[in-house]
C-alpha cells in the first residue's frame, strides 16, 4: 500500500526540484508582499495577503507544472511504466497515487508561506485584526487551484515520454484554464456564451473562494475538474489496451 | 498447469502480431520461447503479465484468467520486461524495497534479503542503479522479477547484451530459480536454449510454428539451430509432442 506515493514524495526530496520550487514561491511571494514599490503591505498600509494570493495563481502556474512534469512521462521514457503496470494494482491507483503525492508537495509549499500570514497578523492594528475568513477562504482556494493545476499536470506528463514538453503543454493548459477562458468570456460579441464560459474558468471559483465565503458549488468545480483531469490521463494510460 | 492459453491473438490495426497461439506449460517447466526479431515474443509475453489484454482468445495462469482477474494473476507472476527498465537513481535496496511493497510482499526486508541472495547482488546492494554494470542491472531486473516469490516467471531476453562470463551467470541464476518455478524466457541464442531449458516453443510471423521437448528437437543429430532456421521459414507447420 501506498508504495508509489512513498516513492514520489521521497525522489521529489532526493531530486532538487522540492527545494527550487518552495525556495522559488516563497522568494517571488515573499518580494511582492514586503519589498515590490507601490504594491507591498507597507505602500498599501493594508494588512492582509491579498497581493500574494493575487499573484500565487501565476506562480504556481509554473512551479505545480514542474512538480507533477516528470511523474508519468519519466517512466514513459525508462520503460519502467511496463514494470509498474504489471503489479498487483490498477492503473487508477497509480495515478492517486502519483496525484496525491504531488498534492503534498503542493500543500506543504503553502504552508510555508504561513510565516507571512503570522507576520501580517502581528503587524495588523492592534495585533490581530485581519480578515481572518477571507484568508483562510483564499488558502483554501489557492490550494485547490494548485490541485486542479496538479491535475492538468499529471494529464500533461500522461501524454509524452519528454518532461519539457509536459512541462510546456502543462502551462498551457493551465492558464487556458486559469485565465485565458475568463478573458474570452468577458469578450462583448460573446454575450451569454461569454458568461457561461466565464464561469468555466479557474479564476472565476478562486476569486468566489477568496472572498471567505465557502460556496459548494465552487468545491464541487474545483473537484469536478480535477476528476475530469485525473479521468483523462487514466484514459491515456489505458490506450495502450486498445488496438 | 501454469501457464496455458489458447487461441491467443493480438491485432494492431490490421497487423496481426499474435496469431491464435495456443500452448500449455506444466509447473517446474523452463521453456525457451523462440523466434526472429518481430515474431511476437515480447506480445504474448505482455498479454500473459497483464500488460496489454489479447484481441482475442483466452489465457490463465494456475488457472486464473488473465483478463478477468488480471490483479490476481500478477500476483503469481515476476516479469522480466525487454530492456530490462529500471529507475537509474534508486540505490539497489531502495528500488528492491519498493517492487517488494508494489508487489503485496507483507515482510519486505526478509524478501528483498531473499532475492538479493538469490541473484548474488550482495556486493552491489548499496549502490545506485545507474552506477552499475550491465551484468548486475540485469540481476537487479530478475531480483524484482522474483522478489514475491512468484509461481511464474516471464522473462524476455534476460541475456540480452550481457558478455559470456555474465550470461553464464544469469543462466545459472535461472536455472536455479527453475528447480521450482515455471519459466518462460525469451532468447535468440539456441545454445542458452540447450543450456537452460526442457523445452522449446517457436513462433514465427505471429503463429506457432514448433513446441517439443529439447531432447526430441536434437535427438535425431540436427542442431537446434538448423531446426529453427527451417522452422522459421516455413508457415504453420506445427510438430506437436
Amino acid at each position: 500500500m501506498l508504495s508509489i506515493y512513498k516513492k514520489e514524495v521521497r525522489s521529489f526530496l532526493g531530486s532538487l526540484i522540492a527545494y527550487i520550487v518552495m525556495g522559488v514561491f516563497l522568494i517571488l511571494t515573499g518580494l511582492f508582499l514586503w519589498f515590490v514599490d507601490g504594491n507591498s503591505i507597507f505602500d498599501l498600509g493594508v494588512a492582509s495577503l491579498q497581493v500574494m494570493f493575487d499573484i500565487s495563481p501565476y506562480i504556481l502556474i509554473f512551479l505545480v507544472s514542474a512538480i507533477t512534469m516528470k511523474s508519468i512521462s519519466d517512466e514513459k521514457r525508462l520503460g519502467t511504466l511496463e514494470i509498474i503496470t504489471t503489479k498487483p494494482i490498477t492503473d487508477l491507483q497509480i495515478i492517486l497515487e502519483k496525484y496525491f503525492a504531488a498534492l503534498t508537495l503542493v500543500a506543504f509549499t503553502l504552508l510555508l508561506t504561513s510565516f507571512y500570514a503570522y507576520a501580517v497578523y502581528n503587524l495588523a492594528l492592534p495585533v490581530g485584526n485581519i480578515d481572518l475568513g477571507s484568508m483562510l477562504g483564499s488558502y483554501l482556494g489557492l490550494f485547490l487551484l494548485a490541485a486542479c493545476y496538479a491535475s492538468i499536470g499529471l494529464f500533461a506528463s500522461s501524454l509524452t515520454d519528454n518532461q519539457i514538453v509536459a512541462l510546456i503543454l502543462s502551462m498551457l493548459l493551465s492558464f487556458f484554464f486559469f485565465a485565458v477562458l475568463g478573458m474570452l468570456g468577458d469578450l462583448e460579441i460573446l454575450d451569454k456564451i461569454g458568461r457561461s464560459l466565464n464561469w468555466f474558468s479557474l479564476e472565476f471559483h478562486y476569486n468566489s473562494m477568496s472572498r471567505g465565503v465557502v460556496d459548494t458549488r465552487d468545491l464541487v468545480f474545483f473537484l469536478g475538474f480535477i476528476s475530469v483531469f485525473l479521468g483523462g490521463t487514466k484514459l491515456v494510460f489505458e490506450s495502450r489496451k486498445w488496438s | 498447469m501454469s501457464i496455458k492459453v489458447d487461441q491467443l491473438t493480438k491485432i494492431y490495426g490490421k497487423q496481426v502480431a499474435v496469431d491464435a497461439i495456443s500452448f500449455d506449460i506444466p509447473t517446474g517447466q523452463i521453456v525457451g520461447f523462440l523466434g526472429p526479431n518481430g515474431a511476437g515474443k515480447s506480445t504474448t509475453m505482455k498479454m500473459i503479465t497483464g500488460y496489454i489484454p489479447p484481441s482475442s482468445g483466452t489465457g490463465t495462469v494456475c488457472g486464473i484468467d488473465l483478463v478477468e482477474d488480471s490483479i490476481e494473476v500478477r500476483k503469481l507472476v515476476g516479469y522480466l520486461p525487454e530492456n530490462n527498465p529500471l529507475y537509474l537513481e534508486m540505490y539497489v535496496k531502495e528500488y528492491l524495497e519498493f517492487i517488494a511493497g508494489l508487489s503485496g510482499v507483507s515482510k519486505i526486508k526478509p524478501a528483498v534479503e531473499k532475492a538479493i541472495e538469490m541473484t548474488k547482488l550482495t556486493p552491489e546492494r548499496h549502490k545506485k542503479v545507474g552506477q552499475l554494470s550491465k551484468g548486475y542491472r540485469q540481476r537487479v531486473g530478475l531480483a524484482q522479477a522474483l522478489i514475491h516469490e512468484p509461481k511464474v516467471l516471464i522473462l524476455d531476453e534476460p541475456t540480452s547484451g550481457l558478455d559470456p562470463i555474465q550470461v553464464v551467470e544469469i543462466r545459472q541464476v535461472i536455472k536455479d530459480l527453475g528447480k521450482d518455478k515455471t519459466v518462460l524466457l525469451s532468447t535468440h541464442i539456441m545454445q542458452e536454449v540447450e543450456a537452460m531449458c526442457d523445452r522449446v516453443i517457436m513462433i514465427s510471423k505471429g503463429k506457432l510454428v514448433a513446441d517439443d521437448l529439447v531432447t526430441t528437437l536434437t535427438k535425431d543429430g540436427k542442431s537446434l539451430e538448423d531446426t529453427f532456421r527451417s522452422l522459421a521459414n516455413s508457415e504453420n507447420h506445427v510438430e506437436h509432442i
